[in-house]
């Protein structure tokens, strides 16, 4: 059961990015929440590929065959880690474009589409 | 809806998923206990196959090469889709014009710049970029890569204009080289597939000398790959930063004269 | 290790509320640049060093520089709206 801490950490930052979202008055607070939600994804692939007694599989200066840790999910997790910070880039223009036309940043007041 | 109904609904709701996450993750194996067969395959193998010594990037721009054109040219697509955004409307540029006469009154700007801000930021900027073109270039070698030495890159004309230099910010934001960058490395990424495809073989695969481990010039495209990438998201992250600071870059330039 | 390991995982635990919680940008982005340091570290901690330098340089600079610049350009336009309510 203490195993398996990391996978609840990684629901529980999962759960807790998704109230932020649900309950947020501010939408820059709202994207913030979704990076906060895309960390909890780390997590657990981190968790996937960990393996006890593994170092960095880099193999500059220890011999092949070492006991590494899983390479092919930190390749996964790079990836993620682009795609978290390429959202977030698109998704602060259109909330600088929606404070323009709309003059609010409150998704509440935003609900109604007007024209 | 209201506010406070919606936020019950979603405490149901989370009670409910966090019961399922919690029954769907019990039974995975624990962690440290690792059973899948490709990373043991992978890390035996990739040395010898392909003499790159960072099995991650080995995996990144050679095994998995064509996941990372994609996730390239997902960065492109979103800095195009940001610019396309950001460029001057037609009423925005009346107001432009507006402005010309009575400019803003602005309580904010000029905060004069400390010297040690600006010392310590033009000792920094050379170790800076030449730390970023050595992570840059030895992705094959040691951890890190094109992405990470990209964004090292990138966020150098930032503490540029956190040190006040406006004007050589503007400069080298404008430059068409920035743009050059961007898209001759996302091109780049596609023509060095497209070789290996004219050449006979599979796309994106691996055709130029291996040489020894260890060295810089190792693990054929690799290196080159990691280059390539490099500069795309060195222009990719300087052309998002211009673009979010370019009206008040102009204002600032404005007052200055 | 192990211990350390645990100790990282708590502290990630207990700042990601604490991120959602700051509920004004402002200070977010400065809890968000800790968190992003964080996770950092325990990419570290866990054997994944390529991974923690894109956490760092991502999600402890860029990331909320992005945040910065975009409210930075918010906030011009908000003044500059107030002024021709003023005139």
């Amino acid at each position: 059961m203490m195993l398996h801490l990391s996978y609840f950490i990684a629901g529980w930052i999962f759960l807790w990015g998704l109230y932020g979202i649900v309950t947020s008055k501010n939408l820059v607070h709202q994207v913030v929440c979704l990076a906060v939600l895309q960390t909890s994804t780390y997590v657990l692939l981190l968790t996937v590929g960990y393996k006890v007694g593994g170092t960095a599989p880099v193999f500059a200066d220890i011999p092949v065959g070492t006991p590494v840790v899983d390479p092919l999910v930190q390749a996964l997790m790079l990836t993620d880690i682009v795609v978290e910070a390429t959202v977030a880039a698109l998704l602060l223009s259109m909330v600088v474009k929606s404070n323009e036309l709309a003059n609010t940043v409150d998704p509440e007041e935003l609900r109604i589409l007007t024209g | 809806m209201s506010s406070r109904a919606r936020t019950t609904l979603f405490l149901v709701a989370a009670a409910g998923l966090a019961v399922i996450l919690v029954l769907g993750l019990i039974d995975l194996p624990p962690m440290g206990d690792y059973r899948g067969p490709y990373g043991y395959v992978v890390t035996q193998v990739a040395v010898y196959e392909r003499h790159a010594t960072d099995v991650v990037n080995a995996i990144n721009y050679d095994y998995r090469a064509f996941d990372t054109l994609g996730e390239e040219f997902i960065l492109f697509a979103s800095v195009v889709g940001v610019l396309l955004l950001f460029r001057p409307s037609p009423n925005q540029q009346g107001e432009q014009e507006q402005q010309k006469g009575g400019d803003l009154e602005d309580d904010e700007e000029s905060l004069p710049v400390s010297d040690a801000l600006r010392v310590s930021t033009q000792v920094i900027m050379g170790v800076m970029i030449v730390f970023g073109v050595y992570i840059a270039t030895h992705g094959q070698l040691t951890p890190g890569g094109g992405f990470q030495g990209g964004v090292i890159l990138a966020s150098t004309p930032i503490l540029i204009y956190l040190a006040g230099d406006v004007r050589a910010f503007e400069k080298i934001t404008s430059s068409p080289l920035v743009k050059l960058a961007e898209c001759g490395g996302a091109g780049g990424y596609g023509v060095i597939g497209i070789i290996a495809l004219l050449a006979g073989t599979h796309f994106l695969t691996n055709y130029l000398p291996l040489g020894t481990t260890g060295d810089l010039f190792s693990s054929g495209t690799i290196a080159v790959i990691s280059v390539v990438v490099g500069l795309e998201v060195t222009g990719g992250f300087v052309q998002l930063t211009q673009v979010y600071l370019r009206e008040i870059v102009e204002s600032q330039l404005k007052r200055e004269e | 290790m192990r211990l350390l390991q645990y100790a990282i995982l708590i502290l990630v635990a207990v700042a990601a509320p604490g991120v959602v919680l700051t509920r004004d940008p402002k200070p977010q982005v400065v809890t968000l640049s800790f968190y992003g340091l964080l996770c950092g570290l325990m990419f570290f901690i866990f054997q994944a060093p390529d991974v923690a330098l894109s956490q760092i340089t991502i999600g402890a600079v860029m990331l909320p520089l992005l945040i910065l610049l975009a409210l930075t350009k918010m906030r011009r336009h908000n003044m500059r709206q107030q002024q021709k309510a003023q005139k």
